[in-house]
């Protein structure tokens, strides 16, 4: 950076230091669009949407417009599937210079036609994602969707994604809008059931079979999981659910409040992230649903887990002591969790954004951290280089961009995003992220780096 | 994995599954890049800026740093102005390149930002640069951004002066900066001095310093841009990405200019070297004869485990030139050869290499996708695949060898740090190429016919 201590004007309002309290007396500025100029960490509207829904795994997602776009969100993000691979294929419409000169909506048509006629297994969904310039095209993709619905009986359903129209978080809610286009339809349709829905899981490395494990041994059904590892069929016996459990709030208590609005479905947020948080969220989903034997097997499964875990957070403990964490990842209740799990293994946070967090989130963040811990919204990475050296934290946890400028600091890294590759969640999670943070923090190659 | 893959064939017109392409503008991130001290910067939504961004990274396991002019709503309806007029203001605040490089998106093309006018008007910081090209994202592919943006750099700085610096310019395509640094090490020996543009050595292949520089020692300067238009020559690798730069060089600066194919296998590494011997007059050093010795000693070792092996090759269109080039001389059948990009010289190319080599009954496609050659292999199958990470569901799917080449490769590390041209670079794929069909070889062989000597 030019001068290290220098922010951006307009950034400082959305850098916290409780010590030093940014002075305005409103907290953090979040929930705002990023700088024009500065190196934002963040994605757009359509990769808000895409992310949220990819995970439904026999739908068919085709991305209405110029190549880049099907290209980079193809196979994306690790979400797993028990049942089908569809989603993990790339299907687009490639615009070319022509279609944005004559419009898309032909080549659209005729894309939705060869699915049709030569997919195999046949389409019970497709969703379409228009980006950025279909609507400046003047694409009308609803009317597309709308005909290919009554041609083919099948649900064609338009998400209107302009990458420019919002921030992710606006695309998270446009996909929670799909979903509901897709499961509205088949209210009443199946029988209540005492049991959940999982909101805000994306089943990566295979969480929301953890999640959905722990559920099912206290004796909770578990009705749809969305997104992570859904299916068609699945999803839309999603009305005939109690509850909702919400998982990445950021994502996906858009959906929560919709379908407590229009179903009367109540919900909770959870986190199955860290000793703590998976205990008290199996604790309250089973009273939320106000089921005293799963209340009692909660609380006895928790224990045992717990008690399990203690003796090897303990054995951990020595190896970590006095390390300290930064934390920047894309929601709020996941920083939450991380800061609750890094005080688990007495490691404190020194540095905690998020891309997409709310202004309630970082209320609970500022409770949960020390005095000066510097907390951040949308920080660059100028922002973060700066604050972690200032910090002087031991390891970073994050997603792909901030991995190797971490590893440049010659600081250690968590990737808690898409890309990780065992799950992070539940008890198994808590065994696997601190394996992580040891082998990463005290990995032999560190005495390589610096002085010699 | 993707067995939902029909066997039957029917052709698509509309629908595209499973690209081999990607959009201009990551293109023109990369090569801006290789300039030293440049911010590459997208003009258009953030989130352009940071998929480019995470599939630079996740190729070169690097840091690849660039700035967004993040559209709004606003932006798409009165124009991208001051959306650029802050980024340049924030960038040369914040960040302190030298240059930036700017590339449009489909966006702010189909809006019509004007940015010549745009940049034109900019008040700058005394001694800074900001350059730009137009990438729209529904032309062509990521090959044509690049490419682009190679020529929007010299659109702004490269000069003229009338006095000779003695310098080949060579613009080595895109490549690994392994690659890179294995081509000035040719340059070096073959006693030619050279303006190398773009540069990603010492960028994407920076050492770990534990400190986080934005702009590592590496890269093309603004004064080798600047000096291009004195050059007495110039080479461009890979006759597909280095067609347009070339002519450029010609027509604008007079600089008379050699295309060649990107110098994979004996041959194109042959020209490459004859080429420099004509520029620098110099005989060619021992250093270079072994390692082509080395090199032909290889490919008969272990020919009678290559012969007649067929291989799908998939990606770029220069690299996947380069990898039939080899595969030939390795006296396999390229069966499919197949790039994304839309260029259609790309299977005139192809198609005479095969002829030249008396191969027949091979499919050859430019503007093709994974899902087509998937179904070619289902039809047919081959006995190894070639491509980037992207084949590695088709591999699985059907069981067949894999071997990693060209862009992107998200799923291996090292690749970058090392070189697929030049004799070297050839040694280093006939061993991975050899070593996949004889680890099939020894997987498939029953026990009386496992043997420690092959």
């Amino acid at each position: 950076m030019k001068n290290p201590t220098q922010v951006l004007e307009e950034r400082k309002d959305s850098i916290l230091q409780k010590s030093f309290c940014s002075g305005n007396g409103r907290g953090i500025s979040c929930e705002k669009e990023s700088v024009s100029g500065s190196v934002s960490q963040r994605a757009c509207v359509y990769c808000g949407a895409r992310v949220v829904l990819n995970p439904i795994t026999d739908a068919y997602h085709i991305v209405h417009g110029p190549i880049g776009c099907a290209s980079y969100t193809w196979d994306i993000r690790g979400s797993l599937s028990s049942g089908s691979d569809l989603y993990r294929n790339s299907f687009s419409t490639d615009l070319r210079e022509t279609d944005i000169v004559f419009g898309g909506e032909k080549k659209l048509s005729a894309a939705i036609d060869e699915l049709m006629e030569k997919a195999n297994p046949k389409p019970k969904v497709i969703f379409v994602y228009a980006t950025c310039i279909v609507g400046v095209i003047g694409d009308d993709i609803e009317a597309v969707c709308r005909k290919a619905e009554e041609k083919y009986g099948v649900r064609v359903i338009p998400v209107k994604a302009p990458g420019f129209s919002g921030t992710k978080s606006l695309g998270y809610k446009l996909a929670c809008n799909a979903i509901m286009q897709l499961i509205e339809p088949h209210r009443g349709e199946f029988p209540k059931v005492q049991g959940v829905n999982i909101l805000g899981d994306f089943n990566l490395a295979g969480e929301m079979w953890i999640i959905k494990s722990y559920l099912e041994r206290i004796g909770i059904p578990v009705v749809a999981t969305i997104t992570g590892d859904a299916s068609v069929d699945q999803l839309i016996k999603a009305p005939s659910a109690t509850l909702n459990i919400v998982q990445c709030a950021g994502s996906s208590t858009y959906l929560a409040n919709l379908m407590e609005e229009q179903m009367g479905i109540p919900y909770i947020k959870v986190s199955f992230f860290g000793v703590e948080d998976t205990t008290s969220s199996l604790i309250r989903t089973a009273e939320a649903l106000g089921n005293p034997e799963a209340i009692r097997k909660a609380k006895e499964f928790t224990a045992e887990e717990s008690r399990k875990a203690i003796p090897f957070l303990e054995k951990y403990k020595p190896r970590l002591k006095g390390k300290k964490a930064a934390i920047y990842v894309g929601g709020g209740f996941k920083a939450i969790s991380l800061i609750r799990q890094f005080n688990e293994l007495g490691i404190e946070t020194v540095v905690v954004g998020t891309q997409t967090g709310k202004k309630e989130d970082y209320e609970i963040i500022e409770t949960l951290v020390n005095e000066d811990t510097v907390i951040l919204d949308d920080a660059n990475p100028a922002e973060l280089e700066y604050f972690m050296t200032e910090k002087k934290a031991d390891i970073l946890v994050g997603g792909v961009k901030e991995r190797p400028l971490a590893y440049k600091l010659g600081i250690a890294f968590c990737d808690h995003n898409h890309e990780r590759k065992h799950a992070l969640a539940g008890f198994e999670g808590i065994v696997n992220f601190t394996e992580e943070i040891d082998q990463s923090i005290n990995s032999p190659v560190w005495q390589y780096l610096g002085e010699r | 994995m993707l067995d939902l893959t029909p066997k039957e064939v029917a052709e698509r017109k509309a629908l595209r599954i499973n690209p081999c392409k990607t959009c201009q503008p990551v293109g023109a991130m990369y090569c801006a890049l290789g300039v030293h001290k440049c911010m590459p910067h997208s003009h258009g939504s953030q989130g352009c800026c940071s998929y480019h961004r995470t599939v630079l990274s996740r190729h070169f396991k690097e840091p690849a740093i660039a700035s967004s002019s993040s559209f709004t709503e606003g932006a798409s309806v009165f124009g991208g102005r001051s959306n650029i007029n802050t980024s340049v203001k924030n960038v040369f605040d914040l960040y302190d390149p030298d240059i930036m490089a700017v590339h449009t998106t489909c966006l702010s093309e189909t809006i019509g930002d004007d940015l010549t006018s745009y940049i034109m008007d900019m008040d700058l910081p005394e001694g800074k640069y900001v350059v730009h090209t137009n990438t729209p994202s529904y032309v062509g592919s990521h090959i044509n951004g690049f490419y682009n943006m190679m020529m929007g750099f010299m659109s702004y700085l490269t000069k003229k002066t009338g006095t000779s610096n003695g310098k080949a310019a060579i613009f080595p395509g895109w490549v690994n900066p392994g690659d890179t640094r294995e081509l000035k090490r040719i340059a070096e020996l073959m006693k030619v001095p050279y303006i190398m543009f773009p540069d990603h050595s010492g960028v994407m292949d920076a050492p770990m310093t534990g400190k986080y520089e934005y702009y590592p020692k590496g890269g093309t300067t603004i004064p080798e841009i600047e000096a291009l238009g004195d050059c007495d020559h110039v080479f461009g690798l890979g006759d597909i990405i280095s067609v347009e730069p070339v002519e450029f060089m010609e027509k604008k600066y007079k600089v008379p200019g050699t295309l060649l194919p990107m110098p994979v296998g004996v041959a194109a590494t042959d020209a490459f070297i004859m080429a420099l011997r004509e520029f620098s007059k110099t005989e060619i050093p021992y250093a270079l004869e072994e390692e082509r010795g080395q090199l032909v000693d290889l490919l008969l070792d272990c020919t009678q485990y290559s012969y007649q092996k067929k291989a799908a090759i998939f990606g770029d269109p220069d690299i996947i030139i380069g990898m039939t080039a080899l595969a030939l001389e390795m006296g396999m059948i390229p069966k499919y050869v197949i790039t994304g990009t839309p260029k259609e010289e790309f299977t005139r190319k192809v198609k005479a290499m095969l002829e030249a080599y008396g191969v027949e009954d091979c499919i050859v496609k430019a503007n093709a996708d994974l899902f087509e050659l998937h179904q070619w292999i289902k039809n047919e199958p081959v006995d190894v695949l070639i491509g980037s990470s992207y084949g590695k569901q088709i591999a699985k799917a059907e069981d067949i060898p894999f071997v990693r080449a060209g862009f992107p490769v998200l799923d291996r590390y090292g690749g970058p740090l090392m070189p697929t041209v030049g004799y070297r670079g050839a040694i280093r794929y006939v061993e991975k190429i050899i070593n996949a069909l004889m680890d099939r070889i020894d997987r498939d062989s029953a026990d009386e016919d496992f043997d420690v000597v092959m």
